[in-house]
């Protein structure tokens, strides 16, 4: 018999009922809430008078329409107050555990979940959420659901799943300098496309992925869900290990060391089958730059914007030409001359330390491009916040006339105040560049921290891989 | 939720691959908390010339006049027929709230985003994937009123000039939907299995079963 991949582990581990059809009865270990997707889902409880299974394997934290100025002054908008105040309420009415926006741990969903221990190794997690398969980057299995089946969650621990099929994408080699996770991603979606990976649970293995930091680990798999797959996953090594060890959450004492036990086998087996392998060189990737409004209309930052003439498909060309106008970008126009108005670092994809550190490096003792109207630096929680300023790096982006600001999800959607005004073009190290996704006829060029950071600077893209980071 | 046996309906045309859902119903309507009344902003990047902002009267916004729904000969259609990775993108079931409170009963397209395409089964709504050859044709056969005619429990699509289109929906899936069945009590009828999983887990993995 053939070994297990690591998704037939995890899978197999948390089957409570298999139907004739072959869907399943999944067991959930951990979910998380915010407060977008939960208020229907609470609602949908109290109306059949159903209770929450497992109130302790819940974890709720508002972060999409939280304001990212000072807190002391509450929520501006009241439509965005009282969504997050339903969830402080539904939160106390079920008993279930909260970070309120004034804790220090508060932050974006998907990255409280790992800093807090509250999502580990070989669990499943959900959230109504689809970058939830961030929490992959730690071999859990994690998806993004619905509000029905954030309710189901609640009030059965469980979830009717069917299994998907899997593939590895094998990242071989050792990436260049300023050759990042986000560049990684980016350009494995760029190949395979936004539906590449629909139907799959996506494995992450080679080189290149297990040199990253666990922080470039969650940006990989954070946007695995931008190439179509509900789920990516990472091997767990030492690395993994080493991340948890002291988390709040995490276990303690010997249920640490049989945990350890376990999780060291969360790796898929060396003779293990996937139904798909696609393999590419991190040598050959240079920094990425997204032009389009899907994330698959990535290229390298020395290309020139595609001409839609050239392609042969005619659906192709057709999304080609409808982004090129949306984007307001002239076919064969070069990257590098792409003038940026703003420019947002944070979100779930890149947010944690090692992004600001990332692009701290690029900008110190520089100032922001005159013609650049604004930069937030937007920290993935109070916790990072905290450390960031330890380091001295709130400094580094003040000076440069960036603005530092208070964590949650901020401009990657533009729920809360922060958002784009049409026609602008903003470097963002977000996950999505789809039209009016970071304000109404926003312009986004999805990029790593230390291209968003260079291009702040220059006022237009630049290659941070030949300035020598 | 409402089930779903037999329809016969108008369909509207979506020419357009890659439909996210933030195309489908933006960001700014999500701050609601209820579930009912998304229909108005459905699409409404794409359906009105203004910003669309929560709790909008839409009635008299400035209409896009060259948006397919906006369109006469669309009026009342409840099949939706577009292109390839339908849904992709965010996870909010306020995508398919919106269809379905704007009137749509099924979607046809070549394929859908995964958490999309579960998201509808939830909502009453029938996605249905045809080979890419058969929507082009579908495209192609378009003509005032065309209307199709879509039987669930026979798994088939017949076309105004009577030809059937086969399809396949997951058992389990179908099932549910042909019934309007409620997925958590169905589960529930399963909670004798979820203790006893939890039961042995617990041996396993202990450090799991520590709840403060």
């Amino acid at each position: 018999m053939a070994g297990k991949t690591l998704y037939d582990k995890l899978w197999d581990d948390h089957v409570v009922h298999t139907e004739d059809d072959g869907s399943c009865l999944i067991y959930i270990d951990r979910q998380l809430l915010h407060e977008v997707t939960s208020p229907q889902a609470f609602e949908g409880l109290r109306l059949s008078g159903r209770h929450p299974w497992r109130i302790a394997r819940n974890l709720a934290v508002a972060d999409h329409n939280i304001p990212t100025t000072d807190r002391a002054k509450g929520i501006a908008d009241p439509v965005s107050r009282l969504q997050v105040e339903t969830l402080e309420s539904n939160c106390k009415e079920f008993g279930i555990t909260e970070f309120h926006m004034s804790d220090i741990r508060q932050g974006i969903v998907h990255v409280v979940g790992p800093e807090q221990g509250a999502t580990l190794p070989g669990m499943t997690v959900v959230c109504g959420d689809s970058h939830t398969s961030t929490h992959g980057a730690s071999a859990a299995l994690a998806f993004g659901i619905g509000t029905s089946e954030v309710e189901h969650a609640l009030a059965t621990q469980c979830l009717v799943q069917k299994k998907a099929k899997n593939m590895l994408i094998k990242v071989n080699g050792k990436a260049g300098p300023g050759v990042t996770a986000k560049d990684i991603v980016l350009a494995v979606i760029g190949n395979i496309g936004t539906a590449g990976g629909t139907g799959y649970t996506i494995e992450f293995g080679g080189e290149a992925i297990r040199a990253l930091s666990m922080e470039g680990r969650m940006t990989i798999c954070n946007m695995a869900i931008e190439a179509g797959a509900r789920a990516g996953l990472i091997a767990c090594d030492d690395t993994t290990i080493d991340y948890y060890q002291g988390r709040p959450y995490a276990p303690k004492g010997d249920d640490w060391n049989m945990a350890v036990r376990y999780w060291q086998k969360l790796h898929s087996d060396s003779d293990a089958k996937f139904d798909k392998v696609i393999e590419f060189n991190a040598a050959e990737i240079k920094p990425q730059v997204s032009w389009g409004t899907s994330p698959e209309m990535v290229l390298p930052v020395d290309a020139s914007v595609p001409d839609p003439a050239q392609e042969a498909d005619p659906v192709k060309r057709q999304g080609i030409e409808r982004a090129l106008q949306y984007m307001g970008l002239q076919a064969g126009q070069k990257i590098t001359d792409i003038k940026l108005d703003k420019v947002f670092i944070g979100s779930c994809t890149n947010s944690r330390i090692e992004d600001l550190r990332a692009a701290a490096a690029v900008i110190k003792g520089r100032k922001k491009a005159e013609s650049v109207k604004q930069v937030l630096i937007v920290p993935g929680s109070g916790l990072i916040k905290q450390q960031a300023e330890a380091e001295g790096l709130d400094k580094i982006f003040t000076e440069a006339n960036f603005e530092w600001r208070e964590p949650g999800c901020s401009m990657c959607l533009a729920m809360n105040a922060d958002r784009l005004e049409a026609g602008e073009h903003c470097a963002s190290t977000s996950n999505r560049n789809f039209e009016g996704r970071q304000g109404y006829g926003g312009r986004t060029h999805l990029v790593s921290p230390a291209m968003a950071a260079a291009a702040a600077i220059a006022g237009h893209f630049v290659n941070v891989a030949e300035q020598g980071v | 939720m409402r089930a779903f046996t037999t329809l016969t309906a108008l369909v509207a045309p979506l020419d357009r691959a890659n439909i996210d859902t933030d195309a489908i119903i933006p960001k700014q309507f999500l701050k609601s908390i209820r579930r009912a009344g998304f229909g108005p902003y459905l699409f409404d990047e794409w359906r009105y010339l203004d910003h669309g902002e929560p709790d909008m009267d839409c009635t008299n916004r400035p209409l896009n006049q060259d948006f397919v729904l906006n369109k006469a000969q669309y009026k009342g259609a409840q099949i939706l027929l577009t292109r390839e990775n339908f849904g992709c993108g965010s996870s909010r079931e306020h995508a398919p709230w919106a269809l379905e409170d704007y009137g749509f009963r099924a979607i046809i397209a070549p394929s859908f985003a995964d958490i999309f395409f579960n998201n509808c089964f939830k909502n009453g709504i029938l996605p249905i994937v045809l080979p890419a050859e058969i929507v082009d044709r579908l495209f192609n056969e378009m003509a005032d009123g065309y209307r199709l005619t879509i039987d669930l429990q026979a798994q088939t699509i017949t076309t105004p000039s009577g030809q059937a289109i086969g399809f396949n929906v997951d058992e389990n899936r179908r099932y549910r939907l042909l019934n309007g069945l409620d997925d958590i009590a169905l589960s529930l009828q399963h909670a004798d299995k979820i203790k006893a999983y939890e039961a042995e887990r617990a041996k396993r993995a202990p450090w799991l079963f520590k709840d403060a």
